[in-house]
Formats: C-alpha cells, structure tokens, sequence
C-alpha cells in the first residue's frame, strides 16, 4: 500500500484524546505501552481509581528517585506508588474484579482488531516465538468496556483494522472502540463506524488505511 | 503446642522430591521467595513442574532453578523477560514444556484447587487457541470453558511476617498468588521477615490463616531480585 505522510495524532496526543472519555469515579485498568500515558491526561476534576492487576487499587505515579519499593509494582513491574484510598488484594481477588465485570474499562493495545470487536494482541503465532499471554485474555471477557489504543497501521503499513483478525485472537467480540493516529473508531453491529476524525485528517485517508469498510459518523452526510 | 518454625530455607524444603509439582509465588519479584529457590537448587529435586506467573529474571531465584535444570514443566501466564535468557532456550530446546494459561484462570485454578472445586466454567479466552481441546457450555447465552483446579505438593511463598501458628500478612504487591497458591499445596513453606509469637498479629489483618501454612522460615534480610539481577549475579 504506498502511502503519502499524514501526520495524525503522536502517541501522547491518543492517550490524552482518549483520557477525555474517561468518565468521572471510573475503576479503570491500563495496559502497558501507550495505555500507560493516559493517567497524566485525565481532565482536573474527575477522580478516576486505577486497577493494577497484580494487587493493586489506587495506583499512583512512579515513585521519587530512591523512595520505591520493589515490592511496590505494576503489571509492567515497574515500580508505582500507592494514593491515599489505595487496597492491596491477592491475585483470585484481582481477577474476580476483572471476570466480575467490576471495571469499568480496560485500554489495551492492539496487533490487529477485526470489525466485529475481535481482538488479537497477544501473539503473532510465529512458532519460534515464546507465548505469553498474561492478562488480557481475562481483561477482554471481563470488563465492562474495553477500549483499544493503537497506531492505524503498522510500521510496514498494514491495516490494524481488519475485517477477520489473520493472528491468534485474544478474545472474540469484545472492543468496544479503537482509538488510533488518525480518528476514533466504534465497533458496531454494522462494523467499524467512524467517531471522529483527527485534526487535518480526511475520511478517504482513514477509509484507505483500514482493512474493512468505514461507516461514516453517525448523522454525517459526505 | 504449634509452633510452624523450621531453622532455615535449607530444612524447609528438605523433602521436595523429584517429580513434584511447586507452586511458587510472585509477580516478577515482587513475592519471589528467593532464599527457599536457592535452598530447592541446593537441595536437588529435579523433574519438578513448577506454577509461577512468570520465569524468573536474570540467571538468580526461579530462572536459576531453571537454568539448573530441574524443571520439567512449567504452568504460566507470562514466561517472558526483557532481561532473562534462560527459559527461551529451554523452551526452544523442548527441555522444559509449558502449559500457556491466561494470568486470571491461572489464579482461578489455584484458587478452586484450594478450595475443593475440580473445575469451574469461565468466559476468559473462549473462541482464542487456549480453548482448543477443552471443553465448552453456554450459560445464559454465553459460551464458558471448562478449566480444571490445579492443586500442588509444596507451594513457596514469602511474606513480611507471620506468627509461630503460620498465620501471613505480605508486603504490598508482594502478596499476589501466595494466598491461593498457601491453599492450593498439600505442604505450604512461607518466608517471612519476621516470626512474632501468636497474639503478635492482629487477627483482623491476617490475610493467610494459619491452617494453610505448614512451614514458617524466617530470612530477616531476603535478597531482591532486580538487585542481583543488576549486579550480575548468578546463582549457584
């Protein structure tokens, strides 16, 4: 697919359009990679409780040089501190809240993302390659909404959107939105439907780089 | 009168024996009760299958263990490090075989082992490749897998303290698998900072009871992972 450069949204800038959605008093579990940047941009005044799940409810930031503990740490172990509110929880508890359907979202990345809400990201199935898995398997079936963050395409250029995912699934029907470079995506029962653009980004540009038909947005006419 | 104390890593894991199945608990380091895996290493026990999240880091604790050659099978969620050679190459090799599990039934097995349950139905990784072979039933309109309990010889654990009855409160995330995995094995070994005498604990705060606890070793200074990791350890 040759492709002529479209400077769409950094990474930075999806964390901090996707923290927009995230809704006030929200348990909220965040991926490793770009789901990590998002906590920094949550709007002032709304408090949202973040799940880590190795243990941990009311993860904060990273700690001061010298003052963590490496006990202290998150799914990406990496050290974090813990806010004031914060609970510790065994493993058995930490998935109940996630199998339980007691999070209110979970952003994750993704290696393709089909148009039925099909989700693969844990393996590109190559045999060579050591299989790990995690918890994403359990944050898809589990959590109220799941919510993907990724870059349209990938550095070779191939749609992430697809109509059928071609790697190893990680759930089947389970995203709820994609959140990419170029717009903001829903997965509807009809397929990939468009939310929004990004700034300086055209639909025929977004329809070109996606593996499935794009709707346009609700009540739009092009 | 109950008194749980053995005098060191060493005593404690005396009588693990070749073939047997060892939870080990911890979150990468976070919970690894690295003196009892130095102490299983020296011991010797070989063909074990071991439960544990992840493989280990650098070539110290539950990556040494491995690298060492005593482990048959392993039963993870994440056998991958940015920092640790050693299980890839097992992998590889076909030396070792892992059984892949997603990280919450992983959890889940331990827990139902635990608690008498043989198996339970969940929702996680229907329609994935970890369902292929099992089987599925649909409940309410969705469809479940069957995963069986998982129950285990020895369990290593490590807290931050405990009482001579073996009752547990852990550090943090530290405390992770410990609790379902102290209820999942016949035989449950902790590792603790300190022993208190019974009464020294409040029983509101105890997060392990005692009556899944059968060894208590105290390692008043335990090593960090990442630390020796860091400094280029290795171990033996």
């Amino acid at each position: 697919m040759s492709q002529t450069q479209i400077n769409g949204r950094t990474r930075e800038e999806m964390a901090q359009r996707l923290a927009q959605d995230i809704a006030d008093g929200s348990y909220v579990n965040l991926g490793i990679g770009i789901p990590e940047l998002i906590a920094k941009f949550v709007p002032e005044g709304r408090e949202v409780i973040y799940h880590t799940e190795n243990g941990l409810l009311g993860m904060g930031p990273s700690p001061i040089k010298g003052e963590g503990d490496p006990e202290l740490i998150n799914a990406g172990k990496r050290q974090v501190t813990a806010l004031p509110g914060a609970a510790f929880f065994h493993h058995a508890d930490s998935f109940a809240m996630i199998r339980g359907g007691h999070l209110d979202l979970s952003v994750l990345g993704a290696l393709q993302v089909s148009a039925e809400g099909d989700l693969a990201n844990w393996s590109t199935g190559e045999p060579d390659a050591i299989p790990a898995v995690g918890g994403a398997m359990d944050l898809v079936a589990g959590v109220k909404k799941v919510y993907v963050i990724t870059q349209h395409c990938t550095k070779e250029g191939e749609p992430k959107l697809v109509e059928r995912c071609t790697y190893p699934l990680t759930g089947r029907r389970v995203v709820d939105r994609v959140y990419t470079d170029l717009a903001v995506i829903d997965i509807t029962p009809d397929g990939f439907r468009l939310v929004e653009l990004s700034p300086g980004v055209d639909f025929e540009t977004v329809q070109e780089r996606t593996g499935a038909t794009l709707l346009p947005a609700d009540g739009a006419t092009r | 009168m109950i008194d749980k104390r053995v005098a060191g890593p060493a005593e404690a894991v005396a009588d693990i024996h070749d073939g047997a199945t060892v939870m080990i608990g911890g979150f990468g380091e976070a919970g690894s009760p690295i003196e009892l895996i130095h102490a299983l290493i020296d011991q010797g026990a070989s063909d074990l299958t071991v439960v544990s999240n992840n493989t280990g880091s650098g070539e110290v604790g539950l990556a040494a263990l491995l690298k060492a050659g005593r482990v048959s099978k392993v039963i993870c969620s994440f056998p991958r490090t940015a920092n640790s050679t050693v299980f890839p190459e097992l992998y590889r090799s076909g030396r070792t075989k892992l059984e892949l599990v997603p990280q919450g039934t992983l959890a889940e097995r331990i827990r139902a082992g635990g608690a008498g349950i043989p198996a339970f139905y969940t929702p996680t990784g229907v329609g994935t490749p970890l369902a292929e072979g099992k089987e599925t039933r649909e409940f309410d309109g969705q469809e479940y897998l069957l995963e069986r309990g998982l129950r285990a010889d020895f369990a290593l654990i490590k807290g931050r303290l405990a009482d001579t009855h073996g009752n547990v409160i852990y550090n943090k995330t530290a405390r992770n698998f410990a609790p379902p995995m102290a209820m999942a094995a016949a035989v449950t070994i902790v590792q603790v900072g300190e022993v208190v005498d019974p009464g020294g604990l409040d029983p509101e705060a105890i997060i392990t009871p005692g009556i899944f606890v059968e060894r208590v070793v105290e390692v008043a200074t335990p090593a960090h992972e990442s630390e020796l990791v860091a400094a280029g350890s290795t171990y033996p």
